[in-house]
């Protein structure tokens, strides 16, 4: 659709770049919110920003739409140094995590607010009003007072009212987190469909990891400020770097090992073949291994097989997590998807089974 | 006066009831009394037929007819609401600018300062008020020569800003600042900002601090005694004036406009600030 009408080389400048930003809050004690952030957001993408409670996730999006000036670095808006402008000059428009939808305002009229203040003529105003009020499926209700529908048609009216003057990018502050589940999954399916028909490039903010796999082209893992690692979901969660990552998205077992070259041998043994990171030297380490990406086999191990003992069984429908003891002490989860008749391939509590990786299974950390 | 807006159900919070306290009900029930039943006397009165304060002879409007007729009753409620609505207006601009400045503008050294500058009037006895405009304004009507109304609507101006301010502060304290946030995010420039949301927002509370001061201003007998110039009379100072004669019903008809008045503008300013947005 749009991004057809721009230049072929305009593509490889990025829509958003944050460049060695920091901000401090002064104050009796001094917060700093975000420490030596850099992170550049490609045109068109569904980016995300994930991280715990306070990691800065809202004072970033605060940054790029101009609320508040960063104390250090630069932000780029398609290649031009934004950093002083004001926010009604930057192309760029937000979703608020409580939707600020004007209350002295009809939904139409909130729609309209923003080609309104751009001085867009009445009828090209009219004809987006509609149009916007079409994709968010809001058209029966556009005469209403935003104080008189409910908690997911404010959601669709905000994102409307954000969309209406097709920004270059748009931010959205967790805008799913006051939904209830059902309603929440039909709006992430949403937003992709409109992040795919407008081609804006979304940056979007959520605490909730699965959200964040499922929704992100690329997802930045943040905490206290700093941003851990970039990169596509798949990366994040089966390269992630830190163990940090690892922990705050899926679930994850750590064990103790030795690198030597290319090498790891874990310290319940099995001496296994791994790609090393960058910034990790020969000695201990620890390694992530996913609990889906073991399994069991009853018997006694061999070769690379790890002996375990069953400690629990947790039965769930689709999949049955075992959690086991290894002879070094450390405790690892394995989760295997359930097929017909699956249930009596395994001795019950107490039993010893082999443990044995799926190729890949073990990401060497940097910590 | 209280801050409508804060006055919240503190004592319900309490693990107490004041109702189980022993004489609760007769202290109330005097207080009520004594409030209420000396002004219903006087409405009663306003309509009595005969000349007595104290003799009932029968139900007419004369004192009211009289009171109309009364060139220098006209003359001086005239003068009270041209009073009022200068006043007023002008103190609640200015009310408008000093919340916008204590609630929207970054912290900044010296707020704590303003807002109790601003409310400075409510502190200060009045009387000490009427008597430092008095001895400015006399110095300033002799230096000058000048003894227009100018000095009655400064003075009232001066005191209508604290009542205006109040409940349009409490007002801009509630607002969620997001909105004016996402509207600067939607291309408004700060004017506009302003004019389509932080305005319209407000006005009720605008319109409850008008309604205040205008009632205030009305009502206000001592400061208006001070600095007022010869034929100068509100409708206030000048009943107390006829007070000092001889008092007819006339006065209680009087009495009871300006309370019915003050009611209805008084229901109107809770009415405004008891509305949830
Ligand atoms: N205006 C401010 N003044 C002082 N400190 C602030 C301010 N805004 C944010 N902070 C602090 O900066 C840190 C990051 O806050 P931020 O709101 O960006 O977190 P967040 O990642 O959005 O968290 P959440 O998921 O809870 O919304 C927090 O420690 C917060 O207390
Ligand atoms: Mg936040």
């Amino acid at each position: 659709m749009d991004q057809l009408t721009h230049p072929d080389s305009a593509s490889d400048i990025s829509a958003v770049e944050v460049n060695r930003v920091s901000k401090i809050f002064a104050g009796e004690q001094e917060v700093r919110a975000l420490d030596d952030v850099s992170v550049s957001i490609r045109r068109n993408e569904f980016f995300t920003l994930l991280g715990p409670s306070g990691c800065g996730k809202t004072t970033l999006l605060r940054l790029i739409a101009g609320f508040e000036p960063p104390t250090m670095g630069t932000l780029q808006l398609g290649g031009r140094n934004i950093s002083r402008l004001p926010p009604n000059q930057r192309p760029i428009n937000t979703v608020f995590q409580n939707y600020a939808l004007f209350p002295h305002m009809s939904v139409a009229g909130n729609i309209a607010f923003g080609l309104e203040m751009l001085g867009k003529p009445k009828s090209e105003i009219a004809e987006t009003v509609d149009r916007m009020l079409r994709l968010v499926q809001m058209e029966p209700l556009r005469n209403r007072r935003t104080s008189e529908i409910s908690g997911g048609q404010q959601q669709r009216v905000a994102l409307a009212r954000a969309l209406a003057p097709h920004p270059e990018v748009l931010l959205l502050d967790e805008p799913l987190s006051a939904l209830d589940l059902k309603l929440r999954k039909e709006m992430q399916i949403e937003l992709k469909r409109l992040q795919h028909e407008t081609g804006i490039t979304f940056i979007f903010v959520t605490h909730d990891q699965e959200e964040a796999l499922t929704m992100s082209d690329r997802i930045a893992v943040m905490s206290a400020g700093r941003i851990l690692q970039i990169g596509s979901p798949r990366d994040i969660y089966e390269r992630p770097a830190e163990r940090f990552v690892a922990n705050f998205i899926g679930e994850s077992n750590f064990l103790d090992a030795e690198l030597t070259g290319n090498t790891v041998t874990l310290r319940a043994g099995g001496r296994f073949e791994v790609t090393v990171p960058d910034g990790v030297a020969d000695g201990a380490v620890s390694v992530l291994i996913r609990p889906e990406h073991a399994s069991l086999r009853a018997g006694e191990p061999t070769g690379k097989e790890i002996a375990a003992v069953i400690e629990n069984i947790v039965y769930s429908g689709d999949a049955t997590a075992v959690h086991l003891r290894l002879g070094t002490g450390e405790l690892v989860k394995v989760r295997m998807a359930n097929a017909p008749g699956s249930d009596d391939a395994l001795p019950g509590l107490g039993g010893t089974v082999a443990m044995s990786f799926a190729p890949g299974a073990i990401t060497v950390l940097k910590d | 006066m209280t801050d409508p807006a804060r006055d919240a159900p503190t004592s319900k919070a309490r693990g107490y009831s004041v109702r189980t306290l022993p004489g609760f009900a007769i202290v109330a029930l005097f207080t009520f009394v004594v409030l209420y039943a000396p002004i219903m006397i006087l409405v009663t009165y306003s309509f009595n037929a005969g000349t007595s304060l104290a003799i009932w002879e029968g139900f007419s409007l004369r004192w009211y007819q009289r009171a109309i007729a009364n060139e220098q009753v006209q003359d001086a409620a005239l003068r009270s609401l041209y009073l009022a609505t200068v006043a007023a207006s002008v103190g609640t601009v200015a009310a408008t600018m000093a919340a916008l400045a204590t609630t929207r503008i970054r912290r900044f050294p010296g707020r704590t300062m303003i807002y109790a500058l601003v409310n400075q009037p409510l502190m200060v006895p009045e009387i000490v008020t009427a008597v430092a405009l008095l001895i400015v304004f006399a110095a300033v009507k002799v230096w000058t020569g000048h003894t227009s109304m100018i000095y009655l609507i400064v003075a009232h101006t001066a005191f209508c800003v604290p009542f205006a301010y109040l409940p349009i502060r409490a007002r801009l304290e509630t607002m969620d600042t997001s909105l004016e946030a996402a509207a600067a995010d939607l291309y408004a420039s700060r004017w506009q900002v302003f004019r389509r949301v932080t305005l319209p927002l407000m006005w009720p509370g605008i319109v409850a601090g008008l309604l205040l001061a205008f009632v205030i201003s009305l009502d206000d007998v001592v400061i208006t005694e001070f600095v007022k110039s010869a034929g100068q009379d509100t409708l206030p100072t000048y009943m107390l004036g006829q007070l000092r004669r001889v008092v007819t019903p006339e006065i209680n008809a009087i009495s009871t406009a300006i309370l019915v008045a003050g009611a209805i503008l008084v229901s109107l300013f809770f009415m405004l600030t008891m509305r949830k947005r």
